[in-house]
């Protein structure tokens, strides 16, 4: 038996059940004008007939096209990846596989902001016990989404921001060298519908330059140096 | 020596300058690639086996060699591919992030310099799902690329025709294993393939490929225009070169730096990141290469070159140079827990062994951080991790197991007093 308030695997995600009112609301889900162009774009970076390499790309439009439609950051209802399958010429089943194997795609409805915490131990060394708090004194629990429909809570792995830690990912964008108070400020402005600065909230950071400014290649800072003329 | 801005490779690691074409020209990339073509694939294999560069993505193997693996002609009509692992997941990496949004163009190029001398038809870059902005940069640097004509039909004016896409993934950390990011890029689930046959004789699409990590990429144009000499005269034998490293955790200014291979632990803390948080005195530990790794304590990190030899010689190894650093008022036993967590939620399933074992380990870890344990249970954790240790196809299992194994061998009495202790809270 699994203890209480550990993830699911990758293996045992589970889908959103197939009832008569998904099929209602999504058996008409069709590409955009726009996303319809893009697909065949995507489906000739593909040698011909391994267009089902192009699963992975098309889910993640797909998902971004139900997020449009539902003002949420989408997710993959069952209608949604068959229409998915019968483009490439792919048995429902191996679609279904790699959305359930691959965590970015959302099985289940979520919210407007999916506010992904990571927990993995550079970040939990950093404080990202203090970030999980924070979204918690919110409202928010782990694996659901709020009754007003604006957060949902996942605590990722490893993002790969390890210099800037802790971090979170709210939907495309990245909040990094995070406090409790600075997640704050950076949720507050996403729910009054404005756009907060993205990457480091450390004041006086660029990126992922030592805190104070960079121990090296201090000449990039201002101009776009040349180093050449000193290769000898 | 210390490492000189005039040999770093990254100039424009912390983006304060643009990553568009223009500003990389200006800083020395795409400086006539044509000409380096035009050494031919053998002169440029053999440069690279020369410089002694060694895979950046972890393992460390010889990355010119590697490249002379795969054939020299198609018997059968089949093409060859590059695949270039952009799936940055490993637990304290975040270096190949840092290229490809400030300087996507050393990629770039270098994947025309790679794909022609393994001679490729097209190379994939599989970039992480969760790398979102990353891969729109490094999308819009690959069109940039076309439209200048250096890719594309005629490469640069080679005469030699030669394609990169960019393909996301989708939030799985096992496809950064070569096999598993070969099956995701035939648009299936990231399963490791059993080897051989190896992929650089049956890999993407069952044609010859080579999986080459994005550091050891986009190093290359700069190793060739500068010789093998350059490059090999940074770092001891065996361990040349310059080297990205990620330093996290607990130390005054976490950052990412190029630095010279073999540079010493302390040396590299105390020049870059501020030193460790609360002074030296207050070292508990550090994972040297990213998650997979064992740790060293103090006393044995300080003084070492971090280099694939040096810190294999402290039991533990180089990976990614994704530098974990923990102080004294880290729970070590939850450091490691947290990271057990993390592959039992990675393992892909495939193999019972890891499947099983990476959620046996982490509930025992679990309870061995509260103290709710026996002390033999110590034991029977370290057999169990020699038994997932091994039996696997990937190393997922492999690297599931060692950060539980270093933790033992170097924190049992930590492990037991908290054993002791709820063992005595209980009597009370």
């Amino acid at each position: 038996m699994r203890p209480r308030g550990v993830r699911p695997l990758m293996a045992d995600r589970h889908l959103e059940p197939d009832t008569p009112e998904l099929r209602a609301r999504w058996a008409g889900f069709a590409w955009t004008r726009e996303n319809a162009i893009l697909v065949q774009e995507i489906i000739a970076r593909y040698p011909a007939g391994r267009q089902r390499s192009a699963v992975m790309p098309l889910l993640d439009l797909a998902q971004r096209q139900v997020g449009a439609e539902t003002g949420t950051q989408g997710w993959l209802p069952i209608p949604v990846m068959e229409y998915v399958a019968a483009q490439l010429d792919m048995p429902i089943i191996r679609v279904v596989e790699v959305a359930s194997f691959y965590t970015m795609y959302n099985l289940v409805p979520v919210g407007r902001f999916h506010v992904q915490v990571c927990g993995t131990t550079p970040c939990m060394l950093r404080g990202s016990d203090d970030i999980m708090t924070a979204c918690k004194s919110r409202g928010m629990h782990k694996g659901h989404t709020t009754a007003d429909g604006l957060w949902t809570l996942t605590e990722v792995e490893c993002m790969g921001n390890c210099a800037s830690a802790p971090m979170v990912q709210i939907n495309d964008d990245n909040f990094e060298d995070l406090t409790a108070e600075r997640l704050d400020t950076v949720l507050d402005a996403l729910a009054a519908g404005q756009s907060p600065k993205t990457g480091t909230q450390e004041p006086g950071r660029h990126t992922v330059e030592p805190l104070g400014g960079p121990t090296t290649l201090k000449e990039m800072v201002k101009a776009n140096h040349d180093y050449r003329g000193e290769w000898a | 020596m210390a490492l000189a801005d005039k040999d770093r490779i990254f100039t424009n690691l912390y983006g304060y300058q643009p990553w568009n074409l223009k500003a990389a020209q200006a800083r020395g990339d795409w400086d006539d690639t044509k000409a380096l073509l035009a050494r031919g694939q053998d002169a440029i294999i053999d440069e690279m086996k020369a410089s002694g560069l060694r895979g950046r993505g972890g393992a460390g193997f010889p990355t010119g060699m590697k490249w002379s693996f795969m054939p020299k002609e198609s018997k059968d009509g089949r093409p060859s591919f590059l695949v270039i692992n952009a799936d940055e997941s490993e637990p304290g990496s975040c270096k190949d992030r840092e290229i490809i949004r400030h300087d996507p163009h050393k990629l770039i190029e270098g994947a025309l310099v790679a794909g022609f001398a393994i001679r490729a038809r097209a190379a994939y870059i599989y970039i992480r799902g969760e790398y979102i902005r990353e891969a729109e940069t490094l999308s819009a640097a690959v069109q940039e690329a076309y439209a200048a004509k250096l890719l594309g039909k005629n490469a640069c004016g080679s005469g030699y025709d030669f394609d990169v896409f960019v393909h996301r993934g989708a939030g799985a950390y096992i496809c950064g294993e070569e096999t598993a990011m070969i099956e995701s890029l035939e648009g299936k689930k990231g399963q490791p393939r059993l080897k051989p046959p190896f992929p650089a004789g049956a890999g993407l699409y069952g044609c010859p490929t080579t999986v080459n990590n994005v550091e050891s990429i986009a190093v290359a144009p700069t190793i060739l225009r500068r010789g093998a000499a350059w490059f090999s005269s940074f770092g001891r034998d065996n361990n040349k070169g310059t080297k990205l490293f990620q330093i996290s955790g607990h130390v005054d200014k976490p950052c990412v730096v190029e630095e010279s291979m073999s540079i010493p632990f302390r040396e590299l803390i105390e020049k870059h990141c501020g030193g460790i948080r609360g002074g030296w005195d207050n070292l508990l530990a550090v994972i040297p290469g990213g998650s997979s790794v064992p740790l060293v304590p103090a006393a044995q990190i300080m003084d070492a070159p971090m280099d694939f030899d040096g810190l294999r010689e402290v039991g533990s190894g180089l990976g990614t140079a994704a530098v974990i650093v923990m102080d004294k008022s880290t729970d070590i036993v939850r450091a490691i827990s947290r990271l057990s967590h993390f592959y039992m939620h990675e393992s892909c399933g495939q193999c019972t062994p890891c499947r099983e074992g990476t959620g046996w380990m982490y509930r025992v870890m679990e309870r061995l951080r509260t103290g709710d344990a026996d002390v033999s249970e110590i034991d029977m954790l370290w057999d169990v991790t020699k038994q997932v240790e091994g039996h696997t196809i990937c190393a997922l299992g492999d690297a599931a197991a060692w950060p539980i194994q270093g933790l033992i061998r170097h924190f049992r009495p930590e492990i037991e007093r908290r054993i002791a202790e709820n063992v005595r809270e209980a009597a009370e």
